[in-house]
């Protein structure tokens, strides 16, 4: 019978080690038997020491991260392709970590019983397993086991997590050979490394690598004049090369660079420097396989071609994330570190997106962050919340205009949602038709919103007025910023407005100075961290900022600090407040590490006292800074 | 007494019989332990009285597992055949497929189904297809419960005055925003995993607002 989702799933396997090695009426075969699975986030594929299952998995979409259960970090995370629990099958023994999904996934399980037969009589495949077993790695980020199937080491070396063992892992070297021969022209050349942007060309001979020329090769024979620019690359180029072969660790390599004061290796296909080149490793490859380095980080994010590598990178940023944490670095440097760090991966994004469509931008525009994004407070990653303004266009090109840039959203933030964004439930996407719009049509928009205040335009400005140029023109934003400031001047009810809906919240603490408790849904009996205490003192932030005409103040916590400078009489409280305000932020991003979420909401009773007394500490701000814009704003109780 | 006044009660085959027997059996309480089946039908166009159903694709869907080796994939032979919808769903009226009759289809149909909760895009427009079919074939309707994908969808928006949801969203749609693959789009059974993976991420969704039930999704479509 004709079995459409299997063929669909084979011809998925077809691209993934082992499976590429299967003829092609195995794998359907195979696939016909495969079990598809769908993985809630956080929930467990099986848990240490669990008898093993008729299945291993192979992860199509989604990651899964491995990990012994009484240590913190994590072992391996598998992603799309991925194989993960073969191993206790083969071995009839009981699963050594537990499996849970880092994200929500869908796995295809593979029978054992079916699958067996296809390894044992293909030799390759058979091979292929046993390699990947014995071998160590294919992805730099993760612990010194990634591709390890068979979980050995663990147990005959019981320290093995406590040393990093990383450096003897193999090194992930750029495959992309940019190369040319020793008649070109250094001229050439350097516009080649410049658009391909990297830092070293492979001169070849015959497909094989003769010599090298670096940016300091150029600098050093041709900025100072020793070298016209047209000079033959075998003029300047450093020869011979040094030749490994892909196999080499992350030590041999560092040595080899440190002992020829070099920074780029050759990878050939035997490792000698007579057989093709296959690839190149440079100083930088290098850094980023250590990892934890903020302009390492950053560099290695401007280089990305591909979606999929920004999504890869993202995941050190986490654990860069979390270190800083445990180490105590302040919380607004932390911020801001990582801020910019997610700040460049949308650009990136954004770029790459650019490159997908047709045409060049028709005119000049700008990518509004909106939002915890826009108030550079978004630590964890997060719903999407973003907006488009384009240059204004006459009347019979706006349609034509529109559509391009919506088109263009589409794929940005697509390419967000790709890199762990989410989409936002409400639309509040630049690739949703309201929030695309020419600076002319963005005036009339907001100029309503303020004039006109309901609840919903309230929120509406709540969350648009906290934008944040990412990407484009600067000054399609300000121009926008002054406009909203001078129509807020002229209607101060809105204020009003914005100050009561900054005290919808009520103060944390209950009648009897008890915790306000959610009372039901999933998160039943746990504080939501977000709306009783952060949003209180955020919406308090924007609506004191917005009546000082402050401009491009988006963090809530420096919104506070300024204010102390405009008002020296309320210096405490608003000190106090932008104190608060990083504590909490502190606090949620913590707990979103903990439990690998958005850290929203708090279960008290997993607390320490002296956190709990912390928490409790930064009410007292809030209740303060409620009562002293309900004064201000005069906000009677009949608004509330 | 013989009474002739009274009807003579219609024999329906076995097939149907098995079929009614099977919902006697209670529905289990745990959502995660209820069988769900995934369909879709490509039909040759959209009115039900004279259109009729080219291809049925199904799949079960039991604690957020597909097993493939259980799926149900049916071509069915139709003297109908409507030129302007091959374009759509790519089923010829002479081709190579291994096609079965209208009433073949529907036993297999039923005997796949069983009681199970069924969950389809648009699922009146699939139930009313099979249930007119059902009719030609001397049949009573399907006796399933029903979910749509679409009206569960939709609840999973937040909506305000600015925003208004749509009245209707699209397949098309959903595979965008849960990003699965449109891969086999318009067969069947395509349409029928694409619908099933949606199903599995939006109840996901549903969840962090509260414990479910199968008898909440009811509720909502």
């Amino acid at each position: 019978m004709k079995n459409t989702i299997s063929h669909r799933v084979a011809d998925f396997l077809k691209n993934f080690p082992p499976f590429n090695l299967l003829a092609a009426a195995d794998l359907q075969t195979l696939s016909g038997q495969i079990t598809i699975i769908y993985k809630e986030k956080d929930s467990p594929v099986f848990l240490e020491n669990d008898i093993p299952h008729q299945h291993f998995y192979v992860v199509h979409k989604g990651a899964i991260a491995l990990k012994k259960s009484n240590e913190k970090s994590m072992m391996d995370l598998c992603d799309e392709g991925d194989i993960f629990g073969l191993r206790p099958l083969m071995a009839l023994e009981n699963y050594k970590m537990e499996a849970r999904a880092q994200e929500e996934s869908i796995l295809y399980a593979i029978p054992i019983d079916t699958f067996k037969p296809y390894a044992q009589r293909n030799n390759e495949v058979g091979d292929y397993l046993i390699a990947s077993f014995a071998s160590n790695t294919r992805n730099p980020y993760s612990k010194s086991h990634r591709g390890k199937l068979y979980e050995e080491g663990l147990e005959l070396n019981p320290n093995a997590q406590n040393t990093p063992l990383l450096d003897l892992q193999k090194v992930e070297y750029s495959k992309k050979l940019v190369t040319c021969t020793e008649n070109t022209p250094v001229k050439t050349i350097a516009e080649k490394m410049t658009a391909n942007n990297v830092g070293a060309m492979l001169i070849l001979r015959d497909k094989l690598p003769i010599g090298i020329i670096t940016d300091r090769d150029l600098r050093n024979n041709i900025v100072t004049g020793k070298y016209p620019i047209t000079v033959k690359a075998s003029k300047i180029m450093v020869s011979p090369v040094l030749t490994f072969t892909k196999n080499l660790t992350i030590t041999q390599a560092q040595m080899a660079m440190m002992k020829s004061d070099i920074s780029h290796l050759c990878i050939t296909k035997d490792g000698t420097s007579d057989s093709k080149a296959i690839g190149i490793l440079s100083k930088h490859d290098i850094m980023v396989a250590l990892g934890n380095n903020p302009a390492v980080l950053i560099k290695a994010i401007k280089r990305t071609k591909k979606i999929k590598s920004i999504k890869r990178i993202r995941k050190s940023i986490d654990q860069l994330l979390s270190g800083y944490l445990e180490q105590n670095i302040p919380m607004t440097l932390t911020s801001k570190i990582i801020t910019e760090l997610n700040d460049v991966c949308i650009k990136q994004v954004i770029k790459i997106s650019l490159r997908k469509m047709s045409d060049k931008p028709p005119v000049k525009f700008t990518w509004l962050s909106m939002g915890s994004q826009g108030r550079s407070e978004q630590l964890l990653q997060t719903d999407q919340d973003n907006a488009l303004v384009f240059e204004n266009v006459p009347e019979e090109n706006l349609k034509e205009t529109t559509d391009y840039f919506l088109e263009l959203a589409k794929i940005i933030n697509k390419g967000l949602f790709d890199i762990g964004y989410a989409y936002c439930p409400a639309e509040m996407m630049a690739s949703n038709p309201n929030w695309c719009h020419s600076l002319d049509k963005w005036k009339t928009n907001v100029t309503q919103w303020i004039t006109n205040p309901g609840a919903d335009e309230v929120l509406l400005s709540s969350i648009f007025f906290d934008y944040n140029v990412t990407f484009g023109d600067v000054g399609l934003a300000d121009e926008l910023s002054k406009h909203i400031f001078k129509t807020t001047q002229n209607y101060p009810i809105f204020y009003l407005h914005l100050a009561s809906g900054a005290l919808q919240n009520p103060s944390p603490t209950g009648f009897f100075r008890q915790l306000l408790l959610e009372a039901d849904g999933e998160h039943k009996d746990s504080f939501d961290l977000k709306r009783r205490a952060l949003m209180p003192l955020t919406d308090a932030a924007r609506v004191l900022i917005l009546s000082h005409s402050v401009k491009f103040v988006n963090n809530t916590a420096e919104r506070f600090e300024k204010l102390a400078q405009l008002e020296p009489n309320n210096e405490e409280t608003f000190l106090a407040c932008s104190y608060a305000t990083k504590a909490l932020l502190k606090f949620r991003t913590k707990q979103g590490l903990l439990h690998n979420d958005s850290g929203r909401y708090i279960a008290i009773d997993k607390l320490s006292k002296e956190e709990r007394i912390k928490l409790k500490r930064t009410f007292k701000t809030i209740k303060d800074i409620q009562e002293l814009i309900s004064v201000r704003f005069k906000v009677s109780n009949l608004m509330r | 007494m013989i009474n002739f006044f009274r009807k003579k009660p219609v024999q329906y085959p076995k097939f149907w019989d098995e079929y009614v027997q099977s919902f006697e059996q209670k529905m289990p309480t745990d959502i995660e332990d209820i069988r769900f089946v995934a369909l879709d039908t490509e039909t040759t166009g959209f009115d039900y009285i004279h259109e009729r159903i080219l291809s049925i694709g199904a799949l079960s869907l039991q604690n957020k597992t597909i097993v493939l080796s259980q799926t149900l994939e049916l071509y069915l032979q139709q003297d109908h055949y409507n030129a302007d919808t091959a374009k759509i769903h790519g089923i010829l009226k002479s081709g190579g497929l291994n096609k079965v009759s209208e009433a073949e289809a529907l036993q297999q149909l039923l005997g796949y189904l069983q009681n199970a909760v069924i969950i389809a895009h648009h699922a009146v427009f699939d139930l009313n297809m099979i249930n007119k079919a059902l009719e030609r074939n001397g049949l009573p309707n399907l006796k399933n419960q029903v979910l749509d994908t679409s009206k569960l969808y939709k609840s999973t928006l937040i909506s305000s005055n600015i925003f208004k949801k749509k009245e209707h969203y699209s397949l098309d749609e959903l595979a965008e925003k849960f990003d699965i693959s449109m891969k086999d789009r318009h067969t069947a059974i395509g349409d029928a995993y694409i619908t099933a993976i949606a199903f599995l991420k939006i109840k996901s969704r549903l969840k962090e607002k509260g414990p479910l039930k199968l008898k909440d999704l009811l509720k909502i479509g």
